[in-house]
């Protein structure tokens, strides 16, 4: 069927694409219920002193009813999502029998003479106020727990029921729900939900993800464009929602359903796994990203978290540099889409030319201006970076990791500038992650060298070996005439990995790795055996290393690299690591 | 009455479970128990008031006590904070 068709068959149904915050995934297409709640309305009114009984008594009675609501999804809750998921609910009901708090509004009626809503809405509201105002979001987040129970014991108040039933099954769309009505509407059969607020912490986004139902939040106005019976498509994994889609576009849609269903069956039995070795050596598998459009891909693929995103790709084919909001806004996004996985954000990594000013022609631009250097010396670009960078941190899941670092002054240099912008931040009020986590990538040899001392000023080493095995070798691995130098199992590289991984680790900080070598699977055992904390791998290539580490003893990985380490060609090693792979693993495909 | 400064170990800060501890603990003694921190001051005997201070770690809190048992009740008190409510 053509659009045009379409068009003129549904003259007031266009195909409209909303982007929300992907908060859980899966794809659903259906119909749009319209959960409508109004905030209950409460008029302030003064009672008779001989009227204070009956209301002291209504509020008690409004407080069982709550109670047993409570209870009864907090039942639910537990018997569906298990002990974990259901602290929000207990948090609830210890609101509900806070003896304090309850003193204190039956005082306030019995002393002011006022009708117990405008108490319990008054008195509430106060904790309510100040908790909204918490510049921390967990404690933002526990003010709609707050306001979940003044309302719900307002509505018990006013005597009205709570709407928990649909007909069919539907995508239900909503200003806002809170935990009890994600809940309690997940006992219909529910395809979806699509809220105008909310973020990737709410509570529809936690428990939609612990019930499996796919979910958008943030919308923002959803709930005013959707009317009951409204076809949609709803797709969890990047946030996009359709409005009155085409049947192309459901096609389209169920096409990708399909894809991710088998996927996820293929690797669902070990998705959800740590990377964890047979005796119990439990190391980071991160993913390197560079596009938002990988992190669908990302997630469902069981990363422990991003262990490289590439900043420079925010440059590249654009004729003027980002600025800080839109820096801000992609960090943002790629903190919220992985949180509360960890998202490490390399500062760019660029040659001077990308720079666009005075264009520089470097004879040999890989030992010329990139990386840190250019950062250094063009302060306020990096300082605008660093701020965009610490503003995205505050869910405390970021950190800032910077490439090309040749000496120690450098890194002392980059703190500066981001402890500089921590404190302008500090003085414009704007809130920030006070401990991200600061890391120094290893890829220039005489780092490498004196890793044990760039430990003692960060919290993490990465392992770029692209670069590394370059600069080690002095190979060009684009150059024909001698990329077939360019060797990952050089027994110079293995020995030179082993004494970074190992300084590093003396020194008290993790060592990752985020080059190529990484998601090699001929060589994780070895990386494995080497001691390292984090393989930053390339998405697909995560089942297969996961894979590879769950199936081995770090023991066993331990004597294999000890054999590596006293081997003197990479062809010996390879030989002898590609035995071991052929007999433990014959189904993943080596070079 | 009785005052005491103490700062807040426990990673996470003073979360659901940790607010929950203290409350229960502080119920125990008959003693008046108030905490200040950035001049908010609550009873510390309410979850809804302990949960408004969104005290994170490293966060500095005064809590006062008064009443017969105001000693056993400020030590008591103060020794679940810092020992970061046995949490990581």
């Amino acid at each position: 069927m053509t659009e045009s068709k379409v068009k003129a068959e549904q003259p007031k149904g266009q195909e409209t694409v909303l982007k929300g915050i992907p908060a859980s995934p899966g794809i659903a297409i259906g119909p749009a219920f319209l959960f409508m709640k109004h905030a209950p309305i409460i008029e302030e009114r003064s009672i008779l002193p001989e009227e204070k009984e009956r209301e002291t008594v209504r509020l008690e009675q409004a407080i069982v009813r709550s109670h047993k609501e409570l209870r009864k999804i907090l039942e639910f809750a537990r018997q569906k999502l298990g002990d974990d998921k259901v602290k929000i609910f207990e948090a609830q009901l210890m609101f509900l029998e806070d003896a304090v708090l309850f003193d204190a509004i039956y005082g306030r009626i019995r002393s002011e003479l006022k009708n117990a809503e405008f108490v319990v809405h008054d008195e509430i509201g106060k904790y309510h106020r100040i908790m909204l105002a918490a510049k921390d979001e967990y404690t933002h987040e526990r003010a709609h727990d707050v306001e979940d129970v003044r309302n719900r014991l307002l509505r018990n108040l006013l005597e009205q029921r709570a709407i928990s039933r649909l007909e069919g099954s539907a995508i239900v769309v909503s200003q806002n729900l809170t935990a009890g009505d994600t809940v309690i509407l997940s006992r219909n059969e529910v395809l979806g939900y699509a809220t105008d607020i909310g973020g990737i912490t709410s509570h529809t986004a936690l428990l939609s993800r612990a019930l499996k139902i796919p979910a958008i939040v943030g919308l923002k106005t959803i709930s005013h464009m959707v009317q009951d019976d409204v076809q949609m498509v709803l797709d969890g994994y990047s946030g996009t929602i359709v409005l009155n889609p085409t049947e192309e576009t459901i096609k389209k849609y169920e096409a990708k359903r399909e894809r991710y269903r088998e996927f996820e069956a293929r690797l669902a039995p070990l998705r959800d796994l740590p990377a964890e070795t047979l005796d119990h050596r439990h190391v980071e598998l991160s993913a390197n990203a560079e596009f938002e459009q990988e992190l669908d891909f990302i997630k469902i693929q069981g990363a422990d978290g991003i262990g490289l995103y590439r900043s420079e790709y925010l440059i590249v084919g654009r004729e003027v540099f980002p600025t800080e909001d839109e820096q801000y806004a992609q960090y943002k996004l790629l903190a919220e889409a992985m949180y509360p996985k960890r998202v490490i954000i390399r500062t760019f990594d660029i040659g001077g030319d990308k720079l666009m000013v005075e264009p520089t022609k470097e004879n040999n631009p890989f030992l010329g201006w990139r990386g840190i250097r250019v950062m250094l010396d063009r302060p306020n670009v990096f300082m605008e970076q660093l701020r965009a960078i610490l503003r995205a941190s505050t869910r405390k899941n970021i950190a800032v990791m910077f490439p090309m670092v040749s000496n120690l002054k450098e890194v002392r240099q980059a703190k500066k500038i981001l402890d500089e912008a921590k404190h302008q931040l500090r003085k414009e009020g704007i809130p920030y992650d006070s401990r991200m986590k600061i890391g120094v990538m290893v890829e220039v040899p005489s780092a490498a060298v004196v890793a044990e001392d760039l430990a003692e000023e960060v919290d993490f080493l990465s392992i770029g070996t692209n670069d590394l095995i370059q600069y080690l070798l002095a190979v060009d691995r684009g150059n024909d005439v001698v990329s077939s130098l360019y060797q990952e199992f050089n027994p110079a590289v293995v020995r030179f990995l082993r004494r970074i991984i190992e300084r590093g680790k003396r020194k008290g900080v993790w060592v990752g790795m985020c080059g190529e070598m990484a998601g090699d699977p001929l060589a994780t055992i070895l990386l494995l055996g080497l001691g390292l904390d984090e393989f930053s791998v390339v998405p697909k290539m995560l089942p297969e290393i996961k894979k590879i580490i769950r199936s081995v003893k770090y023991s066993e990985a331990q004597r294999i690299t000890k054999r590596v380490l006293k081997m003197k060609t990479e062809d010996e090693i390879k030989e002898f690591l590609r035995t071991i792979m052929k007999k433990k693993f014959p189904d993943i495909p080596i070079n | 009455m009785i005052q005491r400064e103490v700062s807040i170990k426990n990673r996470a800060g003073l979360h659901t479970r940790p607010a929950a501890a203290l409350v229960k603990l502080a119920a125990t003694f008959k003693s008046e128990f108030f905490i200040e921190k950035d001049e908010i001051e609550i009873n510390g005997k309410s979850i809804i008031g302990v949960m408004t201070l969104a005290a994170e770690q490293g966060s500095k809190l005064i809590l006062r006590f008064s009443g017969d048992d105001e000693n056993e009740a400020c030590h008591a008190v103060a020794e679940l904070i810092e020992r970061g409510f046995d949490e990581k």
